[in-house]
């Protein structure tokens, strides 16, 4: 990689944190001819969205651990095909499993398992999965999109209005309807209108409370489905729309490219840099100090950062009204999401799988009830006692992530509140064992071949990732806190109240995944309001 | 104070530690909830009650004031924050008045501000603001308390109020300028081996101060006070009279001309320092500050409106008169928010709310007035002119020392 730890004492913009969204953030704003500054506080960019050693000869992808949701137009704004991005399969399935029974297809084009199942379960999925995915589309510009600010007399946030409006009505009546009707329901109530099958809703119900301190029956779960499947369905050229991929070398791959494309539009990049805080000068950000002490001084500074963290830590509320600090500090931002990371002697055989479904994902969520039950664990700080789990096995079809012939597997594992009340680290040890025997039940043996054990709960998640509450999406993703109100009002457009201050993280909408729409909105208004 | 013997749901009103010798002056029985104490709003009749503001010396129970202690090596941050004047600027033992406002400019509530030390200040206000103070010191090293029950107060005012002091036994009392504070010994006959804080501060545009104490000293000093005072005419004053006073003043009070910006459910019934005529108080160039941004764009593009002195022709006070800018009353520019007959200025006054352009100081606007004759009701529209304020500011408010009359 051209390396360019830029050098210069004034930049035209820095940028906070070397995540996907601050990486696409400065390859936007280089690319417009911006100087731009990126600071890393860790020793490689990519913030979460790395891969990284975590035991001899293994690599993982740390945090997260899929690729589904950037939009392809911001891989070929960036060409980061040409700079190295590949991938090492760009289609995985999903698979539910249980204990006790056979692996089911989560595959509407391809009902065939779960007909055996229920007939009707088989008929009516394409239905379901079609209609939820004209929805999600209707919401596409709702993603997409600078939030309009309410109340304004602006014509562009009328515009914006506008054109969401005219999407949604486009819809027709009875979609309309629907998605009025569900836009706030629980994902139970959606999944038992639809199907029968435990299995199938089981998994289903999976993705709506991922990345979510939320059950099956929580108020508005069916939210961040339509949310994901908004964002998929603009996987676009990307990953064949709406499935998952998984980049040669894990998302740290996805992160250099990003880092490649800023660097060759002139941006500099700097590891080992952590900030101090934000520098203001006449109520205005004028740049940062490190944390060396090093001062560096700027016309704009973005931080990839997260909101607690960009507000109440870079900035200080000196700089600050009371009631926006309020709002930051009321901001719901604990994960509750851990991540284990398993080193195999040996691929692990899941009773009854398809030899294909192995370099897909498989998810460990055998029904409703049981979902609900792990989650009620999380509303008494304490941890699932059946948790629900993400497996991906990325070293199938990625041989240079592990020793030959050895393996890694990745799973995504909730729910672990970010305060336990029990305190993790006597708590921690215990969990990870029970989310290995909860996946030994489904591939015996398992356990034999496990050569090293990692698990990120979200206070390691916190401390790794510099993301406070070890939030992945940096603040909750519910309808509380989405599009004019993401992270709050008076932040929720990239700028902040502090001229010249503006966020560019998943904190700020759309919010978290690996996306990347944050990063570039945030240069796109920074652009427009210098233009 | 609250006890098991008597649960709060039972005795919601707290008394206050002079309670029993206002009890004991009052003729008429006329008592008014305030910040969760009873107090006196009349204790024989206001006009006497008020001639003794103006000629004699008066006491006043002020301890439902809230108060708070606000210690810690960011108090000075923390309130440079809170607050549009810079306190950066307040020494140790002075007072300052200064107002505080939200996110969008819009006043939360006046108070004075008493620097105790390098990094202790006391914040004295009328409603209670803890929830607000606690969220503004996130991110600050300061300790926030309510004293408010720990600390009796007393207004001592009036022109004779300095020589009643020293004749109580508070010698050097006089050296106090005004907003400057000090702490004095309790006369050793009382027997109470303890202080008491005074600030030269007051409600009524007059000599005055104001004492603090604890509150088993509060019926002491009472007493001694009434003794001391004896030959200057001292009287206990209720809400009543003050009022008066204070609207000569030209002082402000919450929710009678501004309603806090906590408080107001309706859009458009909060008001900004500038409308209320405190841009003297906003200090833009001392770093930011809560609803810095919002005021000076306020600023910039001038206020709707303004709190105005008015002039009144005739002797009926114009409560909550409609104010308008012709005689026919075709157009509403405004309202009375605190009227009364100044009794010392022999002009009929009033504080208003009047909509921009007609606030200008010598514009002519009018005023709708009720009258009750005998329940016959009659409606008068009055000549007003908009007038500086204050209206009643004497200089013996300013003399150091001031002199014994």
């Amino acid at each position: 990689m051209p390396a360019n730890a830029g050098g210069a004492d004034h930049y035209d913009c820095i940028v906070i944190g070397g995540g996907h969204n601050g990486l696409v953030c400065a390859a936007y704003l280089a690319r417009s001819g911006r100087s731009v500054l990126v600071l890393e506080a860790a020793s490689q960019v990519g913030g979460a969205a790395i891969t990284r050693e975590f035991a001899p000869g293994f690599r993982v992808s740390a945090c997260a651990h899929l690729l589904h949701l950037m939009p392809g137009s911001i891989v070929r704004d960036l060409g980061l095909e040409q700079r190295g991005l590949q991938f090492a399969t760009d289609h995985m399935p999903t698979t539910a499993i249980a204990p006790q029974s056979a692996p089911l297809p989560i595959d509407p084009d391809n009902p065939s398992v779960l007909a055996q199942l229920s007939a009707a379960d088989a008929a009516a999925f394409p239905a379901y999965r079609a209609r939820l995915r004209r929805l999600a589309e209707a919401l596409y510009p709702v993603l997409d999109s600078v939030p309009p600010r309410l109340g304004t007399d602006s014509w562009q946030d009328r515009l914006a209005l506008l054109r969401i409006g005219w999407r949604i009505r486009r819809l027709g009546r009875p979609d309309m309807r629907e998605l009025l009707r569900i836009g706030g329901m629980c994902v139970q109530d959606l999944l038992d209108e639809h199907f029968e099958t435990p299995l199938l809703k089981g998994a289903l119900a999976f993705d709506a409370v991922l990345g979510t301190c939320a059950g099956p029956r929580s108020p508005g779960s069916v939210f961040p489905l339509l949310y994901r499947m908004a964002a998929e369905a603009q996987g676009g050229t990307l990953t064949r729309g709406g499935t998952l991929a998984q980049p040669v070398g894990g998302l740290g791959a996805l992160s250099d490219a990003l880092a490649r494309a800023a660097l060759a539009h002139g941006a500099a990049i700097r590891t080992g840099s952590a900030v101090e805080r934000i520098l203001v000068r006449d109520d205005r950000a004028a740049g940062v100090v490190l944390q060396s002490g090093e001062q560096i001084s700027a016309d704009n500074v973005i931080s990839n950062a997260d909101p607690k963290t960009t507000f109440l830590q870079l900035l200080g509320g000196e700089h600050l009204d009371t009631g926006f600090v309020r709002r930051i500090a009321h901001l719901r931002a604990r994960g509750v999401t851990a991540k284990l990371h398993l080193a195999l002697s040996a691929a692990p055989q899941f009773t009854g799988l398809a030899e294909s479904a192995l370099s897909g994902r498989l998810l460990l969520a055998p029904s409703l009830d049981y979902v609900e039950r792990a989650f009620n664990h999380a509303k008494y700080r304490e941890f699932s006692a059946a948790p629900i789990v993400e497996v991906a096995l990325p070293t199938v079809r990625d041989a240079s992530l592990a020793p030959a012939g050895k393996h890694v597997l990745s799973a995504v594992v909730q729910y672990a509140p970010y305060e336990l009340a029990a305190g993790w680290p006597q708590a921690q040890a215990r969990f990870a064992d029970l989310v290995i025997d909860a996946l030994e039940r489904c591939a015996p043996g398992l356990r034999a071949s496990v050569l090293a054990v990692e698990l990120l709960t979200p206070p390691d998640i916190e401390r790794q990732f510099r993301i406070s509450g070890g939030h992945w999406h940096h603040a909750e993703l519910a309808l509380d806190q989405f599009f004019f109100v993401r992270p709050v009002p008076g932040a929720a457009q990239y700028r902040t109240p502090v001229d010249g201050l503006y966020l560019c993280g998943a904190g700020s909408h759309p919010g978290g995944g690996v996306m990347g729409i944050a990063g570039r909105n945030a240069a796109r208004t920074l652009l427009r309001e210098a233009a | 104070m609250l006890s098991e013997s008597e649960p709060h749901y039972r005795q919601p009103l707290l008394k206050t530690p002079f309670h029993e010798r206002a009890r004991a002056h009052s003729q008429v029985d006329s008592f008014i909830a305030w910040a969760g104490y009873t107090t006196v709003d009349v204790f024989t009749f206001v006009e006497q009650e008020y001639f003794a503001i103006r000629n004699a010396t008066t006491l006043y129970d002020l301890t439902p004031m809230v108060k708070y202690r606000i210690a810690g090596p960011d108090a000075l941050r923390f309130l440079n924050r809170l607050m549009t004047r810079d306190i950066g600027k307040l020494r140790c033992g002075r007072v300052a008045y200064s107002v505080w406002c939200n996110d969008d400019g819009h006043l939360i509530d006046d108070g004075t501000v008493f620097r105790l030390g390098d990094s202790e200040y006391r914040l004295c206000t009328g409603e209670r603001q803890l929830d607000w103070l606690l969220d503004s010191a996130i991110g600050f090293d300061v300790q926030i308390g309510e004293v408010t029950e720990e600390t009796a107060a007393l207004a001592v005012q009036g022109p004779t109020s300095c020589a009643v002091l020293r004749a109580f036994g508070l010698a050097g009392v006089e050296r106090l300028k005004p907003f400057e504070l000090g702490w004095f010994a309790l006369p050793a006959a009382l027997g109470a081996d303890s202080q008491l804080m005074i600030s030269r501060t007051g409600f009524t545009g007059d000599l005055g101060y104001e004492l603090w104490m604890r509150p088993e000293d509060a019926e002491d000093v009472w007493d001694g006070l009434m003794q001391a005072g004896r030959e200057c005419a001292i009287r206990p004053i209720g809400s009543r009279a003050l009022n008066m006073a204070r609207i000569e003043a030209g002082f402000i009070l919450p929710n009678v001309d501004f309603v806090s910006s906590e408080h107001t459910l309706r859009v458009g019934t909060e008001r900004s320092p500038i409308e209320l005529g405190l841009e003297w108080l906003l200090d833009f160039n001392k770093g930011h500050f809560n609803g810095r941004r919002a005021l000076l764009a306020e600023q910039q593009r001038g206020a709707r409106r303004r709190l105005v002195g008015l002039d009144i022709e005739g002797n009926k006070p114009a409560h909550n008169a409609l104010l308008y800018a012709d005689k026919a009353g075709r157009k509403t520019i405004g309202s009375v928010s605190s009227a009364t007959w100044s009794p010392t200025c022999k002009r009929n006054i009033a504080l208003a709310m009047v909509d921009a352009p007609h606030t200008a100081t010598g514009q002519t606007i009018w005023a709708e007035i009720y009258l009750n004759r005998e329940l016959v009701w009659e409606r008068r529209m009055a000549r007003a002119q908009v007038v500086e304020r204050p209206f009643f500011a004497h200089e013996r408010r300013r003399a150091s020392p001031p002199a014994d009359f």
